[in-house]
């Protein structure tokens, strides 16, 4: 036992030094490929990896105890820093799962509004995945041409809500903002930019590369069966030949109005998930397309009107005194849903994305629980990574696409 | 006398309830003959105490003693197929009880599950990793958080919190700064408990100012060395600005036309 009370790197027990002729590297959790905090024990037979042992926590900020201090509308920007690629969609997962609670709906151009961000946010993460996947395996310019077409939607994100990171752009009851000018022209140009670099830009870079297709194809193979007992959901489970998105199966917001496709794979390897992940960005573009027109047959109404749980339009508090009662209420003590629980999953881009709330009719949620794809995702690993080379241990964290702020929590 | 504050909750509270405000409830509905949730629960037959539909999804109770034996029904007779999610509610301080749920799905009929049992304070549930290989992590990390031993769990350890930890953070009874244990982790393992009083205890307040710490902070115009003592107050001294030279164009004969 190693004295843990010095400066000294503390190594639960693991003995490094093997008489037999395997080894044991630790991988992480500063590691350019990890994408975050993720510490990786490997015990190798040569290259090949016997044993893995994902280690994780170092991102842990307990943001489930800090939901159970804080009132409903307080926890809302917090859910920004668990998934931080894609922040709106965490925003509006839990913000539908308080709104499943209070049985109130959002009205249409709220609708309209939050899933055209949420599929922007689809685009933005998609991005990010293809950019830092491919520049892990190698390719660095994909990178390059992703994260340009990123920063535009960035920009757009930003023209909304006037962040480019932690969105918090959906509010429990709708939308706190409505769009601004040009936005639906910007939006439109950028989903035919967006397609056109698709097709003409990363797919030509990438979707028949030898190099790249040598590394990815019968890489991190996940049976069906493997896929859904280990918990697995968006395009891993698609690219395992399910055919299951919550955005089809289960709909939430406008997605049942909505004309799109869900892509699979059967190839099962990380090459077909790779495809899924390009395919998903031409589909998000054709869903914003179709809600351009959409949001112009929409009364402007932004929020809910449920007095009780949602405050009323900042005219109506400046002007109504009972608006200005209820709005004070509903800021210094907080909303206070019917006793109850609930768990409403969504299809964030990173597969499904759900929040459990256990309410006790106080303005503080009794028991808040994120189901986070990332989490599940990250328990798969020391599954597949058995059995494969030390070469694609990096492609295959890549594949699941995991972030951080999700898996710790 | 000062308010008695109970110890056994120690999360977030209202600071103002009306006396006579009573909670209302979400509505719980009875499963509908026919439906897929009726095949389910008929499935269950005796094993299920009591099953309601609450917010679209069925909620099922069960006796924790039979948690294996229900998500192998449903798994294989029923097509739950996949385990979304599993953890821990405290009720330790209402009932002496925790509240463990399951959240199942079925892919093809796109229905979702919640297998809810209760088991007492110290108490082990019997794991289900064999049946879904999610659990694996969902019941290390119930483990982690709520001290909620798991019977033949493969790798049952700490999974977000370091191994070393005391305590379990999600427990009503673990305030949300942290205990002594928290506060002082770092310190205690890296430099040892006697080193508590030399470093001190950790600045939670990232605003705060102390105006007599002079070694990171002073006050413009009253510039001291370093680590002197201020207590008896400091002297000040002149602060010399940069001049700002403006050029009036209004009066001045140089015109930005002429300068052209």
């Amino acid at each position: 036992m190693q004295q843990v009370n010095k400066l000294t790197p503390f190594f639960e027990n693991l003995n490094f030094e093997r008489d037999d002729n395997t080894m044991v590297i630790n991988f992480g959790p500063q590691h350019p490929s990890a994408h975050g905090q993720l510490r990786l024990v490997l015990e190798l037979d040569g290259e090949q990896v016997v044993k893995a042992y994902p280690d994780i926590g170092y991102l842990h900020r307990g943001i489930e105890k800090m939901a159970e201090n804080m009132t409903y509308n307080e926890f809302l920007p917090t859910t920004d820093r668990l998934d931080y690629i894609a922040s709106t969609s965490n925003n509006y997962a839990y913000a539908l799962a308080v709104e499943k609670l209070l049985g109130i709906e959002a009205p249409r151009r709220a609708q309209v509004i939050r899933t055209m961000l949420l599929e922007l946010n689809r685009i933005i993460s998609h991005l990010f995945f293809v950019a830092t996947h491919a520049l892990d395996v190698g390719a660095m310019s994909v990178f390059l041409y992703a994260f340009r077409e990123r920063e535009f939607a960035m920009d757009l994100m930003e023209d909304y809500c006037g962040a480019r990171l932690t969105h918090s752009s959906v509010r429990i009851g709708g939308v706190p903002l409505d769009l601004p000018e040009n936005w639906l022209i910007n939006a439109a140009t950028f989903c035919d930019k967006v397609d056109h670099e698709v097709e003409h830009t990363y797919g030509a870079l990438l979707n028949e590369n030898r190099i790249w297709k040598m590394r990815l194809e019968d890489v991190g193979v996940i049976s069906a069966d493997n896929a859904l007992s280990w918990g697995c959901t968006g395009p891993m489970l698609r690219g395992s030949g399910v055919n299951w998105d919550i955005r089809k199966e289960e709909p939430y917001e406008l997605y049942s109005e909505l004309d799109f496709d869900i892509p699979t794979s059967d190839r099962n390897d990380s090459y077909g998930r790779f495809r899924i992940y390009m395919e998903e960005m031409k589909q998000s573009t054709r869903i914003i397309r179709q809600l351009i027109p959409m949001y112009k047959n929409t009364e402007p109404q932004l929020m809910a009107h449920a007095p009780q749980y949602i405050s009323a339009p900042k005219e109506e508090i400046m002007t109504q005194n009972y608006a200005l009662m209820q709005h004070f209420v509903l800021v210094t003590q907080g909303m206070r849903p019917p006793k109850g629980e609930v768990y409403v999953p969504t299809e964030s881009p990173k597969g499904e994305l759900g929040f459990y709330i256990k309410s006790e009719g106080e303005p503080y949620a009794y028991r808040l629980k994120c189901r986070a794809p990332s989490f599940f995702h990250t328990g798969l690993l020391q599954e597949i990574l058995v059995g494969t080379y030390i070469a694609d241990v990096v492609t295959i964290i890549g594949t699941t696409n995991i972030v951080f702020g999700e898996v710790d929590r | 006398m000062r308010k008695y504050v109970p110890k056994d909750n120690v999360q977030g509270k209202a600071y103002y309830t009306d006396r006579y405000w009573v909670a209302p409830r979400v509505p719980r509905v009875e499963v509908e003959e026919g439906s897929h949730f009726a095949a389910v629960t008929k499935a269950l037959g005796r094993l299920s105490k009591e099953s309601y539909v609450e917010i679209g999804q069925l909620v099922v109770h069960i006796d924790a003693k039979k948690i294996v034996e229900v998500v192998t029904l449903l798994k294989e007779k029923c097509g739950y197929t996949q385990c979304s999610e599993q953890s821990a509610v405290d009720y330790l301080a209402q009932d002496g009880e925790f509240e463990l749920f399951y959240q199942l799905l079925n892919i093809t009929e796109a229905k979702r599950v919640r297998v809810v049992c209760r088991i007492k304070k110290g108490e082990a549930i019997e794991s289900i990793s064999s049946v879904y290989k999610s659990a694996n992590f969902a019941e290390r990390e119930m483990f982690d958080m709520f001290g909620i031993k798991v019977n033949n769990h493969p790798f049952l350890k700490r999974i977000l919190m370091p191994d070393d930890w005391e305590g379990h953070p999600l427990l009503k009874t673990y305030p949300m700064i942290g205990d002594e244990f928290a506060s002082w982790y770092e310190v205690d393992k890296i430099f040892g408990k006697e080193y508590r009083d030399v470093i001190g205890p950790e600045n939670r307040d990232p605003a705060r100012v102390d105006r007599y710490d002079t070694k990171r902070f002073s006050r413009v115009g009253y510039e001291v060395p370093f680590d002197a003592d201020i207590s008896s107050g400091e002297k000040e001294q002149a602060v010399e600005y940069s001049e700002t030279i403006l050029v009036d164009y209004t009066t001045s004969s140089k015109t930005l036309d002429e300068r052209k």
